[in-house]
């Protein structure tokens, strides 16, 4: 690698930054500059707005579910059809269009350029064109909730032959538009996918060398380069299912008889469905946490400042994790009756991955140890995930062995144990980010007392709960269960207690939800009336907070772009003037290091 | 190798003071574009043959006969691949007549192999394998419509830059377009000889 010698003395000229001039487009009307903007930043917004307020809707939808369960037949248009429904596209909302499309699409646009003292994406009318195929992809989805028949019901998952046959709700309408969305979501996630890679490779400004990329970057990347080479068997699966669906052929549809009557199918596959959709559904849990990971990473060293421990094991542990997550796949299928020695193979590899995220709950930890820790808003959630991840992991573990998993399956157990893992943690990340993102993006502080509030009763709130459901889970309580009692109004074939904890649940439920309106409001009131944020207010490192306006302008830096002379993590450099030494700042008298 | 150079720098100690001049590869963005986006074509092929591959071993499967047409459509594939190299070389040494007849050939071939393609649909459609009547014959109309919307999107950028040269555009200036689109050709023509491959060996 070829090195430039820039430390002579001090006051030496350092070269501009040779990089290739990303030509960029300047739009001339409002439109252009708002809407159909090319602009990461914008799109970024883009991203994450229309994926808050989907998630919203999802949000709403996981409280009815939970009113439903706790005191059944209390909102009577909560039929078994309109329960079964809302389990689906809250599942299918929370993990796709909303986690996946707000790491990927909108912390990956947002970040990615700024971080990496780039100008914008490589592609910038691809990045564009992405949102907007997103966007179509998120109305049709919701217009499923408005044709005959309503969303499809088939569960997040979308196995066949339930989920295209008459019985399911949905199964005309729902799951054909739903299809349709997921392939138009893969192609629009494709674009900015591809736009995010090919930027990390090749648009990385003068220094920014892939072990000084921060670890937010690290992760989005690898995050981007899983969701890749995943979708596809999304992609392709729902293709094959709108063929079994629309035009009869048999890939997936076994020889079946539905309502007394004989279909056309034979012969299909359902579990072939299975290894297609859990290809692309194991990675899919990695391209939620990984960006997760690489956040909290940052979080962690920037609020305690100091450097994140064993930087080097950081970036190898995410390639690691996400080289395994194509390799465990078959774990969600252990009650599938796939051969019984693929469980074998796959219980191994699950448990491997272990190794990988345990050096990083290590590192977490040791970056916090003896740290300058400031608990400040983001602080706390990065805190909170580290605990909850854990939480999530350690119940993986009992889910990764066969002969646990099989009583355990499809009890709430399991829906404890996801939830945990890849809701809540990564969630709790998203939360973390945007306290310490905010700033930037709009100039100004949000309040920090109603996000110390936000904070203690989301994060309580989640345990409460999310705990007592393992306990469900434990004693054999089945998900997706429209309700609990029988017709006496009494529970059926639980005992008392459990039905106690259900309405315990749905208690927490309610507050943890009511308590992101103070999050929503805080959001908006914020950008007007917060406290001005100035450039840096965290004291951070990385590029994103050195650029000259805040939040940054068309082009993110100045005339010329940043050079870098170090790693993103030198926080509390012994002898330095100050307690960090931005990634642009050369050695000289005030880094206390030679010049 | 260097990446495992990479990956085991300390970036916390080593070079401190010193500006890197490596960013990015050297190789041109348009390029490390389509190699990722070529990444992403193959996770879709690879996926549908592991597919047709567990499919195959259902009792139901009845193999499909292959038209004859087939062979000649793939000699077209061929020779359209064959074309655009000419048309690459003949950009690198700056020749426009050249270029100009190896786009036009490669992408009037192509065109032939996508009718050709839709002929042999209607051949196979007449003798009553349908797409639903078997999943050998589901398989064979999914993978060669995949196939051909690839081959689809490739025209659409060899349009753009064929356009461009009919309009003067300098061969230096379209040479990376016609660089990329041989690539683009010759991918699609490997996919297509694994899938035909998949077709006769099954």
């Amino acid at each position: 690698m070829a090195l430039t010698d820039v430390t002579h003395d001090a006051q030496d000229f350092v070269p501009a930054v040779e990089v290739e001039e990303v030509e960029l487009y300047h739009p001339k009307t409002w439109l252009g500059k708002y809407v159909f903007s090319q602009d990461a930043k914008i799109i970024a917004l883009q991203y994450s707005i229309t994926a808050m307020a989907v998630g919203l809707l999802a949000l709403v939808l996981s409280v009815l579910m939970r009113i439903q369960l706790a005191w059944p037949g209390a909102l009577s248009f909560i039929t078994p059809d309109a329960y079964i429904q809302f389990v689906t596209m809250h599942g299918m909302i929370m993990v796709i269009y909303l986690l996946t499309a707000l790491f990927l699409g909108g912390f990956g646009n947002y970040l990615i350029p700024l971080m990496l003292g780039a100008r914008d994406m490589v592609f910038p009318y691809v990045n564009m064109i992405s949102y907007w195929v997103y966007l179509f992809a998120v109305l049709l989805l919701l217009a499923s909730f408005f044709t005959p028949g309503g969303p499809t019901g088939s569960g997040w998952t979308l196995y066949p032959p339930q989920a295209i046959l008459p019985g399911t709700p949905g199964s005309g309408w729902g799951i054909t538009l739903m299809v349709i969305s997921l392939v138009f979501f893969v192609i629009g996630f494709t674009m900015g996918g591809l736009n995010y890679v090919v930027t990390v490779l090749q648009a990385r400004t003068r220094g920014m060398t892939l072990m000084r990329m921060p670890l937010t970057i690290w992760a989005i990347f690898t995050a981007t380069v899983l969701a890749l080479l995943a979708f596809p068997a999304l992609l392709v699966s729902c293709i094959m299912m709108s063929l079994d669906n629309l035009l009869g052929t048999s890939y997936f549809m076994p020889a079946i008889v539905s309502l007394g009557q004989q279909l056309d199918y034979s012969g299909g596959s359902p579990v072939l469905f299975q290894h297609l959709f859990w290809f692309f559904g194991h990675p899919e849990v990695y391209i939620v946490a990984l960006p997760a990971f690489g956040i909290v990473s940052d979080l962690l060293s920037v609020h305690a400042r100091k450097n994140i421990f064993g930087y080097r094991l950081m970036v190898w542990a995410i390639v690691v994790i996400g080289g395994l997550s194509f390799v465990v796949w078959a774990h969600h299928m252990y009650v599938s009756g796939m051969n019984p020695y693929f469980g074998f193979f796959f219980a191994t590899t699950t448990l491997i991955i272990a190794v990988p995220t345990a050096i990083k709950v290590y590192n977490w930890v040791l970056t916090l140890w003896r740290g300058n820790i400031r608990l400040t808003v983001p602080m706390l959630y990065a805190i909170g995930f580290v605990f909850t991840f854990i939480n999530g992991g350690l119940t993986g573990i009992f889910l990764g062995n066969v002969i646990v998993d099989v009583p355990l399956s499809d009890t709430y157990f399991v829906v404890a144990h996801f939830h945990m893992v890849m809701a809540v943690s990564p969630i709790l990340a998203v939360f973390g980010a945007v306290y310490h993102w905010y700033p930037k993006i709009t100039g100004r502080m949000l309040n920090e007392g109603l996000g110390r509030f936000h904070f203690w009763v989301t994060f309580v709130g989640l345990y409460c709960l999310y705990y007592p459901m393992h306990y469900l889970g434990i004693l054999g309580v089945p998900r997706r269960y429209f309700s609990n009692v029988g017709p006496n109004g009494l529970p059926d074939f639980i005992p008392d207690s459990a039905q106690f904890v259900n309405i315990w649940i749905t208690i927490a439920a309610i507050c943890v939800a009511s308590s992101q309106l103070v999050f929503l409001y805080n959001l908006f009131a914020s950008a007007t009336r917060g406290k001005p944020a100035g450039g840096n207010p965290w004291g951070a490192t990385t590029l994103e907070w050195q650029t000259t306006n805040t939040p940054p302008t068309h082009g993110n830096f100045g005339k010329e772009l940043p050079s870098v002379y170090r790693w993103a993590y030198d926080y509390s450099v012994p002898g330095a003037e100050e307690d960090f030494i931005p990634q642009n700042v050369p050695a000289g008298k005030n880094t206390g290091q030679a010049s | 190798m260097s990446i495992f150079r990479t990956l085991s720098t300390k970036p916390w100690i080593a070079e401190r003071g010193y500006v890197s001049d490596s960013h990015g590869f050297r190789l041109p963005t348009a390029k490390v574009f389509l190699s990722v986006f070529l990444g992403v074509v193959t996770s879709v092929f690879g996926l549908l043959t592991a597919a047709y591959f567990i499919r195959m071993a259902y009792a139901d499967w009845q193999a499909l006969p292959v038209p004859a047409l087939l062979w000649l459509n793939t000699a077209i594939l061929i020779l359209s691949s064959v074309t655009l190299q000419w048309a690459r070389v003949a950009a690198s040494r700056e020749q426009a007549d050249g270029v100009r007849r190896g786009l036009l050939a490669g992408g009037a071939l192509a065109f032939a192999f996508l009718v050709g393609q839709l002929l042999v649909w209607r051949q196979l459609g007449s003798l009553g394998y349908f797409v639903d009547s078997n999943p050998s014959n589901s398989f064979f109309y999914l993978i060669t419509g995949l196939h051909g919307l690839h081959l689809l999107g490739g025209l659409v950028a060899w349009f753009r830059a064929s356009v461009r040269l009919w309009r003067g555009a300098e061969v230096a200036k379209i040479r990376m377009s016609v660089e990329l689109c041989a690539v683009y050709w010759h991918f699609l023509l490997l996919v297509w000889l694994v899938m035909f491959g998949l077709l006769l060996v099954t």
